[in-house]
């Protein structure tokens, strides 16, 4: 007789998904980070004053948005090593998260960006400072405070779309939870202790964001 | 005398909306001058052009004797470059009737900013420079207040220490007190009042308010359809108009 939970087996497959959170966890900061450097670097390209280079800068943003995640990952993982460029399958992925992710971020920078009156410009310029310090000290401190939640929505998001990085043999958490299950043809445990760990993440995840919104908030209002 | 700005048959559009029309004005140093005249006149504009925030489309502005804007059916002849626009700018201070404040930074923090990050002051030369103005504008108790924590009166206190940092030569008010509850109004023509006592610093005001120009202004002029229809003394324009329109102007104004 088998019950519908086994103890046991649970305990047994523990490591293996604990391996496969820890490289989910990585995939997804790993991505975050990479989205909020290509998210920027996206939005500098569509702004930028070469028509041709900001062209060029919306049209990734549209092609990256407009296409799926997995196809994304699978051009990563088969076309970088024929230009050459041999990564690991856990760094392909990271870039694919980041550059997927990255289209979106830029959006939310343009928001932020765009929530800026007018008025604050009309001070930065008439106080002479120069665009790196403009930025430096005086927009982005501004434009990334309401950008939080969103950025924390994105980090989430992400989480969620590290299962997609099993198709390039990312041993993530998902993957680890297959594995587990189709040895042993038992699905209930690894599959309920992924969706646990899933679920740990990313309420530390919604925490980190209530601390930062407390502290960004407290600050100014 | 010399003459701080001078403005020489200056045209400015915007679309089809003339602004500035053959517009001419001058401005000695150290004069005080209050600009009145109904909404939409281009008295702003006229503000934003000396602050070089807004272009010009005809005519020549220069400050100090030094060419700010030079420009012939739209071109400009001088290069609005960001360095030209920069150096230019350190002649002026300008405060805005909203304040524009930064809200990230505290009270010090917006005094200080400039002086620190434009001048290259230390932090510590540049906070001790900040809290001397801001000691003057009396405001010593709120150094470290975020603006959302200040009253409009306070806010725009900081504003004019803010631009006052930067050590201009030029102070030009846009509605500095307009956007101000009737009883915060005195502090800040306080602060005007004690500037206009700066022999040295010339000082353009524009506002609605009869009583902030005649506090700070030894010129008046009032301004309609883009040009100065009539320029004199407070005493003169406010007491005897002598053009019709300014009659109208004033007569409105008190009635409101
Ligand atoms: N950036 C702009 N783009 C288009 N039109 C503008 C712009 N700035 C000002 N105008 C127009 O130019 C005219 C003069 O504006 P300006 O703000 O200089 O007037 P003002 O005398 O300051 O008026 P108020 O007393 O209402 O502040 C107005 O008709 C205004 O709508
Ligand atoms: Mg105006």
């Amino acid at each position: 007789m088998t019950e519908i939970f086994s103890w046991p087996f649970a305990a047994e497959i523990l490591p293996a998904l604990l391996r496969g959170a820890v490289v989910t966890f990585i995939a997804t900061i790993g991505g975050f980070f990479a989205s909020l450097i290509i998210g920027a670097v996206l939005l500098a390209l569509g702004r930028s004053k070469q028509t041709a280079i900001a062209w060029l800068g919306r049209g990734l943003v549209e092609l990256l948005r407009s296409t799926p995640l997995l196809i994304q990952v699978y051009v990563l993982f088969f076309v970088l090593p024929d230009a050459g460029i041999v990564l690991e399958p856990v760094t392909t992925g990271i870039l694919a998260l980041g550059l997927y992710h990255g289209a979106y971020v830029a959006e939310a920078y343009r928001a932020g960006l765009d929530s800026i009156p007018r008025g604050q410009w009309d001070a930065i310029e008439s106080l002479r400072f120069s665009r790196f310090a403009a930025y430096r000290y005086l927009i982005l401190p501004q434009a990334i405070a309401p950008l939080v939640p969103s950025l924390g929505n994105t980090f989430i998001t992400m989480l969620k779309d590290t299962p997609i990085l099993a198709a390039i043999t990312v041993p993530e958490l998902m993957f680890a939870a297959n594995d587990a299950g189709s040895q042993s043809f038992r699905y209930v445990e690894p599959m309920t202790m992924a969706a646990i760990a899933y679920l740990v993440m990313s309420l530390i995840a919604a925490f980190a964001v209530f601390l930062l919104r407390q502290r960004l908030g407290t600050r100014y209002a | 005398m010399s003459d701080m700005i001078t403005f020489d048959k200056v045209d400015k559009r915007f679309g089809q909306t003339v602004v500035l029309d053959q517009f001419d004005f001058r401005v000695a140093r150290g004069e005080k001058v209050a600009i009145i005249g109904p909404s939409g006149s281009g008295k702003s504009t006229l503000l934003r052009i000396i602050m070089a925030l807004q272009d010009i489309d005809q005519g020549k502005v220069s400050l100090d004797g030094r060419p700010l804007w030079d420009a012939a059916g739209g071109k400009h002849r001088i290069k609005p470059t960001r360095k030209h626009l920069r150096d230019m700018r350190s002649l002026v201070g300008m405060v805005f009737q909203n304040f524009n404040l930064f809200p990230n930074l505290t009270a010090l923090g917006n005094v200080a900013a400039a002086p620190r990050h434009v001048l290259g002051l230390s932090q510590a030369e540049a906070e001790a420079r900040a809290a001397a103005l801001l000691a003057q504008v009396g405001l010593s108790d709120k150094l470290q207040n975020y603006p959302a924590t200040l009253s409009g009166g306070q806010q725009q206190r900081v504003a004019i220490a803010r631009a006052m940092a930067l050590e201009p030569e030029i102070m030009l008010f846009d509605e500095a007190t307009s956007a101000l509850d009737p009883e915060r109004v005195g502090e800040v023509l306080e602060v005007m009042r004690a500037l206009a006592h700066e022999r040295d610093l010339t000082i353009v005001v524009v506002t609605h308010q009869i009583g902030v120009a005649r506090a700070i202004a030894d010129r008046i002029c009032f301004m309609e359809g883009g040009r100065i229809l009539e320029d004199g003394t407070p005493q003169q324009i406010l007491n005897e108009p002598r053009n019709e329109r300014t009659r109208a102007f004033l007569r409105a104004v008190h009635l409101s």
